[in-house]
């Protein structure tokens, strides 16, 4: 067993955890924080998506013991003080979710791409989204929601 | 007893809602589940833990088919962490899952028993089950649970002759068989006959959220509880109870949020009934999340099958009659559907079109695969594909332009309603209302199709392979028999909303919350929507087939207008008035002649409607009305699809450059969710259209069990698409005129796009199935 420290949304975790426990289970089971969905536990739907030190990486495929002592924000880090983030609020306007599932990990996914390069080009958008799964929308609100917030007229 | 608390405002049948957009009704108004899922707080099955509980692990089949002549459980039994470990033996006293009701008999030996006993007929199939104090220990438990199975040669094509199921049952448990009109006398007499073998591939709803499902015992009240149902919970709890030998008040299930239906979720799995026997049995709560390789085995496929189908039409391109004799690959066992898909293509195949005879036998066939049931848009799907590669094939024949040959057999509005000597879903089929030849127009106005064909001209020219195509699809939708909805205003003007109906992630409690807001005359955020939960209402016929808007939606107007008139009622006796001059004003009472001042708030009239209230002396307090909406008839949405692809001649792939979907719906409750579900519903088909395919080798061993086989579509395939949400053909059959929107997105793309994909290589017929891969258009190239 190994002790871990997970700095999650600000709050510092103190867990001890097997070698093999994914980042994703020790998000959910061991910090308590459900918003951060298991959709494929093989790496290519996204929907774990979370930003270690602000950069999107899929929590399904990495060990809790290689998060240690770093910087993790999921879904649940997103609203401040009770206001929705604005990709929360876009996701909502633009009803760029149907069941909700894919939503933690597109938002998170949304977060590090716009953070990262707030000039983002619409290619590098499409490009960038095109990581994650969504079974529900069709995908055209989700880049809608997301455009809006770059203050961009819909496509 | 005639007072307003008692009186049934149901003897007098409910008004249509007026035409057109109302208050909130046709209003785009933003979703009510939206808040907690976008801040991470839904409750998804996964999300749902209870203290002390085991997690359960299933071993399955490694093989596609066999005789299974013992399990070695030893080793993991001695596993430290592991309660139990059961094989077929354990649970010999559960009966294997039933089917609802169909009318077709003779498929009970095929049900699936909860763990394999003798055989196994899929890979992927329960062997056994261990029980572990966490999900990790679970799995490596079920590592080392060794079972010894003798191969057999397992049936992977539904086409070949039936083998043999067990002694007296072969793999072919029946044959749907629908007739009318004189068929042989058609095909005597017919101008030309077309004849095509066209194959649909398997693939399957896969929602992003895999199953889960988490069962406990309260010993304390002897009650049972299932957590992550969906769909149908009030059918599962009844048959949960009635095959674990208890009361079906003793079982309970809840639905939290859910990742997605599309069919495969909420039905009865062996799973579904292990937790809640391991719950009785173990004495804690136990808890299985399936995961993703487990998933692409072990829940429905659908779709595969193989139609042998011929037309003849008169000299002008009309049907006369058509022969359809289709094998449907329903894998290892008959599940929860029976042989309703196979049904539903039988009884759907027609379409829109005018059709004096017709003959279909649909072979219903077990193989050695994962089962099938029903995916979004099930039976029409697949046979909107082979019969609009029909009607290309008829306008390839006579020299026919595409359109013009389907313009001369589509229904017309003055032919409705249109009944044909037809059912499923014991139904009758009678095609409600609808405009066809008139969407049709719209939709090619929309997109451009007559310019369009020239663009095609000039870029073939120019040595582009690009084509446009075309498919006109009927769907169904509001299957009863009934769905009640009980609406209760509490004292502070908030509105509680109990319905049998469920909810698998496309907006119920918005569109509910809608219809409620809008015959009461309140702000539909009050409305809290309660569905999923058998321990709040008696009934319920779930979430499916399209049916929720149709029938809860009815049900919850019917229910909210009693609550409305009772409210008046009430009202009209505090306020000195008559009822007649008042009404309801954003949760007000009002005069109708002066509706812009408030005088008593709807909470305030539920107050005087209280237990405690002089007024209900003698009466059943409340200000609530449960009410009932029964149909005898589904209501057909109808829509068309076109396409435009591009093929790139070096690798084959086919790139869908725009599309659109028309789909008339009667009434939109709201055009955002109902574009949600068209544009959803639309990149779902794509996938079954190009790339969504469970493949197997020739053992019998699944190939397509991650998301790196298994391709579902992402962003990068979407094309931009268009949408007509036509509100032309309201149905006749409901008081809101509303038919479901949840598959028309779906249900045309497969013929649109092999339509296109054919004009594009300028060979009609050319695609004869689905997925059309880039390998097989790369062929069609090259000959």
């Amino acid at each position: 067993m190994h002790d871990v420290t997970l700095c999650l949304n600000g709050d510092v975790h103190r867990i001890r955890v097997e070698a093999r426990r994914t980042l994703l289970d020790a998000i959910r089971e061991d910090c308590g924080a459900t918003g951060t969905h298991a959709g494929c536990e093989h790496g290519v739907c996204g929907a774990c998506t979370v930003l270690l030190d602000g950069e999107p990486v899929r929590s399904c495929l990495m060990f809790a013991v290689q998060a240690d002592g770093r910087e993790l924000r999921t879904v649940e880090g997103l609203a401040k003080d009770g206001v929705l983030h604005k990709l929360q609020q876009s996701f909502i306007d633009h009803h760029a979710l149907q069941c909700g599932y894919c939503t933690p990990g597109f938002l998170m996914l949304a977060a590090g791409l716009i953070e990262a390069d707030p000039d983002l080009s619409d290619a590098a958008l499409i490009d960038g989204l095109s990581a994650n799964l969504c079974r529900c929308t069709g995908y055209a609100n989700i880049v809608a929601a997301v455009r809006a917030v770059l203050g961009r007229a819909p496509s | 007893m005639s007072a307003a608390g008692e009186k049934d405002y149901q003897a007098s049948p409910s008004p249509r809602l007026a035409p057109g957009a109302g208050r909130v009704v046709g209003q785009r108004v933003t979703r009510l589940e939206d808040a907690p899922l976008v801040r991470g707080d839904g409750m998804f099955a996964a999300d749902v833990s209870f203290p002390r509980q085991l997690a359960m692990r299933v071993v399955r089949s490694p093989i596609a088919h066999g005789r299974l002549l013992s399990i070695d459980t030893a080793a993991a039994r001695a596993l430290p962490g592991v309660h139990a470990v059961w094989t077929a033996a354990d649970v010999a006293d559960i009966p294997p899952i039933p089917f609802r009701a169909t009318k077709v008999r003779g498929l009970e030996p095929y049900c699936q028993p909860i763990l394999a006993a003798g055989r196994v007929r899929y890979a992927g199939e329960p062997l056994a089950v261990v029980f572990a104090d966490d999900a990790y220990l679970a799995e490596d438990a079920a590592d080392l649970v060794v079972p010894d199975i003798e191969e057999l040669p397992p049936v992977l094509d539904a086409t070949a002759e039936p083998a043999e199921f067990l002694p007296g049952h072969s793999t072919e448990p029946t044959v749907v068989r629908k007739e009318y009109g004189d068929v042989a006398a058609a095909f005597r007499d017919a101008h030309a006959i077309v004849e095509l073998a066209l194959s649909v591939g398997r693939h399957s709803g896969v929602p992003l959220e895999t199953r889960g499902a988490i069962a406990r015992y309260d010993a304390s009240r002897d009650l049972l509880e299932l957590h992550g149902a969906a769909k149908k919970q009030h059918w599962n709890r009844d048959e949960i109870a009635r095959l674990l030998g208890r009361p079906p008040a003793g079982v309970h299930l809840f639905e939290g949020h859910v990742g997605g239906g599309f069919g495969v979720r909420g039905e009865l799995y062996p799973e579904d009934l292990l937790v809640c026997l391991a719950a009785l049995r173990l004495r804690r709560p136990v808890k299985w999340i399936e995961d993703r390789r487990e998933h692409m085995v072990a829940t429905n496929h659908s779709r595969q099958q193989h139609h042998r189908i011929r037309a003849a039409v008169d000299g002008q391109g009309r049907l006369l009659a058509i022969d359809d004799v289709f094998f449907h690959d329903q894998g290892g066992y008959v599940r929860t559907h029976g042989a309703r898909v196979v049904d539903l293509a039988a009884g759907m195949l027609p379409g829109p079109y005018r059709l004096p005879a017709y003959r279909v036998a649909g072979h219903f066939r077990l193989t050695n695969k994962t089962p099938a049931a029903t995916y979004r848009a099930p039976g029409r799907f697949e046979t909107t594909f082979v019969r609009e590669r029909v009607m290309d094939a008829i306008a390839a024949r006579l020299g026919l332009d595409r359109v013009e040959v389907r313009r001369r057999n589509l229904v017309t509005p003055a032919e409705m309603p249109h009944a044909r000597p037809l059912d499923t879903l014991g139904t009758a089929v009678v095609l409600d209302s609808g405009d066809y030849p008139g969407l049709l127009d719209t939709a090619l106005d929309r997109f451009g199709w007559t310019a369009l064909q020239a663009d095609l001209a000039r870029r073939r020219g120019a040595g582009e392979c690009v084509g446009a195509g075309i498919g006109f699809f009927v769907e169904k939708s509001g299957l009863g028999p009934s769905d009640g909805v009980r609406i209760a205003v509490d004292k502070t003007g908030g509105v509680e909303l109990i319905s049998g109906a469920a909810s698998v992630g496309q907006g119920v409690e918005t569109v509910l919350a809608q219809i409620c807001a809008e015959a009461l005359g309140i702000d539909y955020r009050r409305v809290r929507v309660v569905r999923g939960r058998t321990d709040r209402i008696e009934f319920g016929n779930g979430a499916h087939a399209s049916r929720v808007t149709v029938m809860s939606g009815s049900a919850t107007y019917r229910a909210a207008l009693a609550v409305r008139a009772m409210a008046l009622e009430t009202a009209a006796g505090l306020l000195q008035a008559a009822a007649s001059e008042l009404s309801i004003v954003d949760g007000h009472v009002v005069r109708l002649a002066d509706p812009g001042a408030p005088l008593m708030p709807l909470g305030e009239v539920a107050r005087h409607m209280g237990p405690d209230s002089a007024l209900m002396v003698g009466r059943t307090p409340g200000l609530s009305a449960e009410r009932w909406f029964h149909s005898a008839h589904m209501t057909y949405p109808y829509g068309v699809h076109l396409a435009v692809v591009r093929i790139d001649r070096g690798t084959g792939e086919v790139r869908v450059e725009r599309y659109l979907v028309a789909n008339d719906i009667g009434r939109a409750i709201n055009p955002m969710l109902v574009e949600g579900q068209l544009a959803g519903g639309f990149v779902q088909g794509l996938g079954g259209a190009l790339f969504e395919e469970f493949r197997y080798d020739e053992t019998g061993q699944p190939l397509s069990t991650t998301f790196a086989d298994y391709l579902i579509p992402t962003l990068a395939e979407v094309p931009p698409l268009d949408l007509i949400v036509s509100e032309q053909a309201p149905s006749p059959l409901n008081p809101l005129g509303v038919k479901g929107a949840g598959e028309g997105g779906t249900n045309g793309v497969g013929a649109a796009i092999a339509s296109a994909v054919d004009d594009a290589l300028r060979r009609p017929g050319a695609v004869v199935s689905l997925p059309i891969l880039p390998r097989t258009v790369h062929a069609l190239l090259r000959t």
